[in-house]
């Protein structure tokens, strides 16, 4: 047998991240590589810094050190072809970006949703956004992935404020997703959901990564969601990455003190 | 089988030992200077009492577990494929250009991301436990290891149904998460899983612990069928009469083992016959049972 291709395409690379609001408040030193592909878990405790972080990579928060860059589809007039450093290009370039080949989910979907427009609307928003137009196009759109986040498609027209917590969730995610983005963002995409509706949604979720060749980086203080959805993680304490690798390796070998105390801290039923 | 044959796995000094920083930085070594070598188309069984690292080993060369010294190696052809003319060549038809000119991929420095591929494509793992994915059926927790190579929906489904079929699950099972199963059925659901993707290396960890005779039997077919296509296996058996029936070699780990968790002890003269190492084994025990257990 062949030695296989095990190296695939950086997507984003953080290069020395700091983003501090105060001392031990924010992030410091991140440096990483994400794969094209690769499902990334950022855990760690509340106030450890991830969401800074996410922040931070996703394009909303400019480092105080660092770089962000992305290797981008299209060719870049900047460095090297399709490398972009997401900070260093134009707000309007980095508001495309965050359009056309990025997506985010929240961890409340009333952020990421218009609640008084319908479903449909909220599906086809990002959609038209891209320059689609036709109605009966991005209404098929809208019933198609309803149907795939298990929405009932019959609900087009409803105001997402008329749907549950799971629901909205669901549809926050096929409103991230309609425009098949490279990279995903996703903060505490379960949190705040009931047990049942987060194991259907977790299971939604890793069939849509695997079917869409998905990135994603997620941002997780439950080890069991990181365990179910991540390739690889970075536990983060204080504002630092202490320790990183495969999700199973951090899990089940932890090197770090700190790590192995988060592992050992879960319960299972 | 003859050694003339390039090994696909190789194990030199490999050691593995946990510090427990919550328990004041206890230090545990639980393998110290392991060397295999291990053929396509072998079956080398693992041998040794619980706790001396049978399963550790299968963890490492998962990448589970990480390696504290030594080297754990893959061999594969290399470039331009001069050597290795035993026939262990797998017709997948995959791409696998690569730009460096060696055939080996040392493991134990292996780089997380290079790990996805790696388990996709050539290390299948089929442990005692099935770890269950609330709400996903049977026939999709078989399905997926093709499904994401990129095999049609529908190939898929016939071959985890062929395989389902093969371990006598009852087909009215397939449509429910396994996680109500029982622990027979749970582990026959992961030994499809494991199976199905036909890896070149398999690493089995008492794949038939809980299963009647007849489904023994069976996966003891399918480890033969593996084998003939050419599989290295490396394998837990606690059952003589499938360890017997499937195994090539053996390896005992018990020498390598216990000369240095019991270094405390006074560990002269330290043979394998029962009632004099009864004493050190129970204390060999108490240090190593811990951790492999524990970190499941």
């Amino acid at each position: 047998m062949k030695r296989p291709e095990l190296d695939r395409p950086a997507l984003l690379e953080a290069r020395g991240i700091t983003r501090l609001y105060g001392p031990n408040q924010g992030c410091q030193d991140i440096e990483f590589t994400l794969h094209q592909g690769e499902v990334l878990g950022i855990v760690g405790e509340s106030g450890s810094g991830k969401s800074t972080l996410l922040r931070t990579l996703s394009g909303l928060e400019k480092p105080d050190h660092g770089q962000v860059i992305y290797h981008s589809q299209e060719g870049s007039s900047a460095g090297q072809a399709g490398e972009l450093d997401l900070y260093a290009i134009s707000e309007a370039r980095r508001r495309a970006l965050l359009r056309m080949e990025w997506g985010l989910v929240h961890q409340n979907p009333r952020d990421g949703l218009r609640l008084g427009v319908s479903a449909g609307a909220n599906v086809g928003e990002r959609l038209m956004a891209l320059g689609q137009r036709h109605y009966g196009n991005l209404r098929a759109a809208g019933q198609d992935w309803m149907a795939r986040v298990e929405l009932d498609p019959r609900r087009i027209d409803d105001a997402p404020r008329t749907f549950s917590g799971g629901m909205q969730q669901r549809l926050q995610i096929a409103r991230t997703l309609v425009t098949q983005p490279r990279l995903v963002f996703m903060d505490e995409p379960t949190g705040g959901l009931d047990v049942s509706v987060q194991a259907r949604l977790l299971d939604m979720l890793r069939t849509l990564t695997r079917e869409l060749g998905l990135s994603v980086i997620l941002v997780t203080h439950d080890l069991a969601v990181a365990r179910l959805l991540s390739h690889r993680l970075l536990v983060m304490r204080q504002g630092r990455v202490v320790e990183s690798g495969l999700t199973d390796q951090i899990l089940d070998d932890p090197q770090h003190p700190y790590t192995q105390l988060l592992v050992s801290s879960v319960l299972t039923p | 089988m003859t050694a003339m044959i390039k090994p696909f796995l190789s194990a030199e000094a490999l050691s593995k030992s946990f510090t427990l920083h919550s328990q004041g930085g206890q230090h545990l070594v639980v393998m110290h200077d392991l060397n295999l070598q291990l053929a396509p188309g072998e079956c080398l069984v693992l041998a040794g009492r619980s706790g001396i690292g049978k399963s550790t080993l299968l963890k490492m060369v998962n990448g589970n577990y990480r390696v504290s010294a030594g080297r754990l190696t893959l061999h594969f052809d290399s470039e331009d494929g001069s050597d290795h003319a035993d026939g262990s060549d797998y017709a997948d038809g995959s791409d696998h250009a690569d730009g460096s000119d060696s055939g080996e991929l040392e493991l134990s420095t292996l780089p997380a991301h290079a790990w996805h591929v790696l388990r996709r494509d050539v290390i299948g793992y089929v442990s005692q436990f099935l770890r269950v994915v609330p709400r996903v059926s049977t026939r999709e927790v078989v399905m997926e290891p093709l499904l994401s190579r990129g095999a049609g929906e529908v190939e898929a489904r016939q071959r985890a149904e062929a395989m389902l079929a093969r371990l006598n699950l009852p087909e009215r099972l397939w449509d429910l998460a396994p996680g109500t199963f029982s622990g027979g059925e749970q582990q026959r659901v992961n030994i499809a899983r494991g199976f199905i993707a036909e890896h070149p290396l398999l690493l089995l960890d008492e794949p038939t612990a809980s299963l009647d005779a007849a489904n023994r039997d069976v996966v003891v077919e399918l480890i033969l069928e593996a084998k003939a296509r050419g599989t290295a296996m490396l394998g837990i058996f606690h059952d003589e009469d499938v360890r017997d029936r499937v195994a090539d070699r053996l390896l005992h780990l018990e020498a390598t083992v216990l000369e240095t968790s019991c270094l405390e002890t006074t560990n002269t003269g330290l043979e394998n016959t029962g009632l004099e190492t009864t004493g050190l084994e129970s204390t060999g025990l108490k240090t190593t049972s811990p951790t492999t257990e524990e970190t499941e």
